[in-house]
């Protein structure tokens, strides 16, 4: 082991240097880290608050407002928070969905050589993109979905849809569990098909090909013809539609206006930043590009297809992820308008069950799983489209 | 190169250890400090409370801290320092009140809080209950509901981390009801949003009901229903850890219960030092002891906190007697026990 180097006095060489401020980061670290860890296990201790998870077990009694599975006040603690988690899952997903749609149009938009549309884009982006998030929630709960009327005199859409401040009623679609897997078969059929005529349609002019073409074309027609047989005669389904009852809207779909507040707060407040995000995607391409690809002789369709989406995604999709990451994030807003997500079930069983510091863990382990998993998802999906340059 | 870095991380864990032993015990030597001794040195009593509840915390419009809770953190303040003019409020959400005191951040809850046995094994030390209080519900008057029990399938706005939440699920469930609830946060929006007709009834403890009543745009299309479903004994709480502190909220609020008791009010505290009774002489440190000087209190501490805000019942009636500042709500439970109510206090001896 030589510590120095010949000539080089300690304190000018590099290596050490390096080493010793290395070493120094890492005690500071792990040393605030410990000062951290064992302040909490002392104060732990002095005022006799538990840092343990057997609460999880114990009944939650308390009620959450809506819920994909069932939930009852009896079940526990765990239950109630995977109630929060499934909540918060749904309206991330669904958000991301409708911002990703909404923010790559208004983006087009924002790059048409059409005046109205490309201002009117650039309206939406400055107006959204600019205005906190929470007031916008505040906005679109207290001002426009608390002054819907009252349920007793909601607003009737045609095809039985209502309006009301206690949510949006609607026709549920109801399937008997055999029609359901019925249809769920049927669905599966139909993409089978559209892809094989997909791969067919690329395969070169040959003997086998044409074989190949004549089968897939034959198996096609008896799918059709089974297809609409079955869901023609097969299927069992009826439609629930809401009915005003003695307090409330009975059966039926139901869109809470906390869940729409949230979901249309998210979506358009998500959307004006994928909408940039695209704009600039679009953009960085060089026009050298699209007259290369004209010059070929691609049509317009090809070269958005093949030249330009290409090569603007790898510039989209990592900040776009941010924005997924965000709007993951930006859910636990739903505290504030009262959508029981994982942060509002979270802090209710603070109080119910007096566990702040597991809680708080838990929280922040589901936030960090869910932004991993959307990251995990934008890196495989980046490494696929990632092509041309580097 | 292997050894070195083998070198360079032993080293780094001995280092840890050695400072994290440093760390704990610096952490041992600050605790041992009294909650008193910290309230004297930063010079003002920090109190959990609420700025938005008529009656029990609210903003007068000079923005001063006014209210029932208020009161009670504010005779504490007197107690120490003599005048009620040292106090900090720190207003806080219904869901805030677990982790704050249980952290320690403030010396004193006053945030109407109902006391449960758990909230005393898991919280903090509950004191002595200032008021009696039970969960109710507002409907509005032209809805038809008479009673608790008409409620079957209606939609309640209720405040998160309440004991009122958890109350509402298991009278539901009791019944065989099913129940629609609305949950927020913030008790404003709870209210806004039973204005606005997203419920059919909005439940809390009755007391905050009569005041939220109150401040509704029409009191009179409101209407409270008659029927109690939970008991809520609001209580003041102090952090765990310290004995000393704890004995010192409650002697307060028995003072202030033991003066109304006495008779002894804001305005003849002065004249009652040369009281020929015996109780007065002692309560006012005039005479005898009754374990001010254990919880570290000066011996005329009453005189401070009487001075300050007056007895139990002046600090009611200031704002929910029949000239109540913010509404008038009749005592009923919360009279004294030798005038049919529960308030009670143990003797200043």
């Amino acid at each position: 082991m030589v510590l120095y180097r010949k000539g080089i006095p300690i304190w000018r060489d590099t290596k050490i240097i390096s080493w010793a401020a290395q070493i120094l980061s890492t005690i500071l670290v792990i040393s605030l880290l410990v000062f951290l860890i064992s302040n909490l296990l002392n104060a732990a201790n002095n005022r006799g608050f538990s840092l343990g998870f057997d609460f999880i077990h114990q009944e939650a009694g308390f009620p959450i407002s809506e819920s994909v599975v069932d939930y009852k006040e009896s079940d526990s603690f765990l239950h109630a928070f995977y109630v929060g988690i499934l909540n918060t899952i749904r309206v991330a997903v669904i958000g991301i969905f409708f911002a990703t749609i909404l923010g790559t149009l208004l983006g087009i938009a924002r790059v048409s050589t059409n005046w109205a549309l490309k201002n009117l884009s650039l309206v939406y982006v400055e107006i959204f993109r600019n205005i906190p998030l929470l007031v916008q929630l505040f906005f679109w709960y207290f001002i426009i979905f608390q002054s819907f009327p009252k349920v007793q005199d909601a607003i009737s859409l045609p095809g039985g849809i209502y309006l009301s401040n206690r949510g949006i009623f609607l026709p549920n679609l109801v399937f008997s569990t055999e029609s359901a897997i019925t249809l769920f078969a049927c669905g599966c059929l139909i993409i089978l098909m559209i892809f094989s005529l997909y791969k067919i349609t690329a395969l070169p002019e040959t003997y086998f090909a044409r074989i190949k073409r004549i089968l897939v074309y034959m198996a096609s027609a008896i799918t059709i013809v089974i297809l609409v047989y079955v869901l023609t005669t097969q299927l069992q389904v009826s439609i629930d539609t809401p009915e005003l009852g003695k307090f409330n809207f009975e059966g039926g779909l139901r869109i809470t206006p906390e869940f729409a507040a949230l979901l249309l707060g998210l979506t358009i407040y998500t959307a004006s930043f994928i909408a940039e995000i695209v704009r600039a995607g679009i953009q960085s391409v060089p026009k050298g590009q699209y007259e290369s690809a004209y010059a070929l002789g691609l049509s317009k369709t090809e070269t958005l297809k093949l030249i330009i989406l290409p090569q603007a995604l790898k510039v989209i999709i990592p900040p776009m992820i941010n924005q997924y990451l965000n709007l993951s994030k930006n859910s636990s807003l739903a505290i504030a308008i009262g959508y029981p997500d994982a942060f509002f079930v979270g802090r209710t069983m603070i109080n119910q069950a007096g566990r702040a510091v597991p809680i708080f863990g838990m929280v922040m382990l589901c936030y960090g799983l869910i932004s991993l998993m959307w990251s995990v998802m934008g890196n495989l999906f980046n490494r696929k489209t990632n092509v041309g340059r580097n | 190169m292997r050894y070195k870095l083998l070198a360079a991380i032993a080293s780094i864990m001995v280092l840890v250890a050695v400072l994290s032993v440093g760390c704990t015990t610096t952490d041992d030597s600050d605790s041992s400090a009294t909650r008193l001794d910290t309230v004297t040195e930063r010079g003002n009593l920090i109190a959990a409370g609420r700025t938005d509840l008529p009656g029990f915390g609210f903003l007068r419009e000079d923005g001063s801290n006014a209210g029932f809770d208020i009161d009670l953190a504010r005779a504490v303040a007197a107690a120490i320092f003599g005048d009620g003019s040292s106090l900090e409020v720190v207003p806080i959400s219904a869901a805030e009140r677990g982790p704050t005191i249980q952290g320690g951040e403030v010396d004193v809850l006053t945030r109407n809080v109902t006391w449960t046995t758990s909230r005393d094994a898991q919280w903090g030390n509950f004191t002595n209950v200032m008021f009696y209080d039970g969960q109710g519900f507002m409907v509005r008057a032209n809805s038809g509901f008479d009673h608790a029990t008409d409620l079957n399938g209606i939609t309640v706005c209720v405040t998160s981390g309440t004991t009122t939440e958890s109350n509402l699920a298991d009278y539901f469930r009791q019944n065989g009801f099913s129940l629609d609830t609305v949950v927020f946060e913030d008790s404003a929006s709870v209210y806004g949003a039973y204005e606005e007709g997203r419920c059919d009834a909005a439940t809390s403890d009755k007391s905050q009901l009569a005041a939220i009543r109150s401040g509704l745009q029409n009191p009179n299309d409101h209407k409270i229903l008659p029927e109690t479903i939970s008991k809520e004994p609001l209580t003041p709480a102090v952090p765990h850890g310290d004995d000393s502190w704890f004995d010192l909220v409650k002697l307060v609020m028995y003072v202030l219960v033991n003066a109304e008791e006495l008779g002894v009010t804001q305005a003849n505290v002065e004249a009652s030092k040369s009281s020929d009774s015996i109780p007065v002489r002692k309560l006012l440190g005039v005479e005898g002891s009754f374990g001010q000087a254990d919880v570290g209190l000066s011996d005329d501490f009453a005189v401070d906190v009487i001075k300050a805000v007056g007895n139990y019942g002046e600090i009611y009636d200031r704002y929910m007697g029949p000239n109540g500042e913010s509404f008038t709500l009749p005592r009923g439970p919360n009279e004294l026990w030798n005038n049919g109510g529960l308030i009670y206090a143990p003797p200043a001896k």
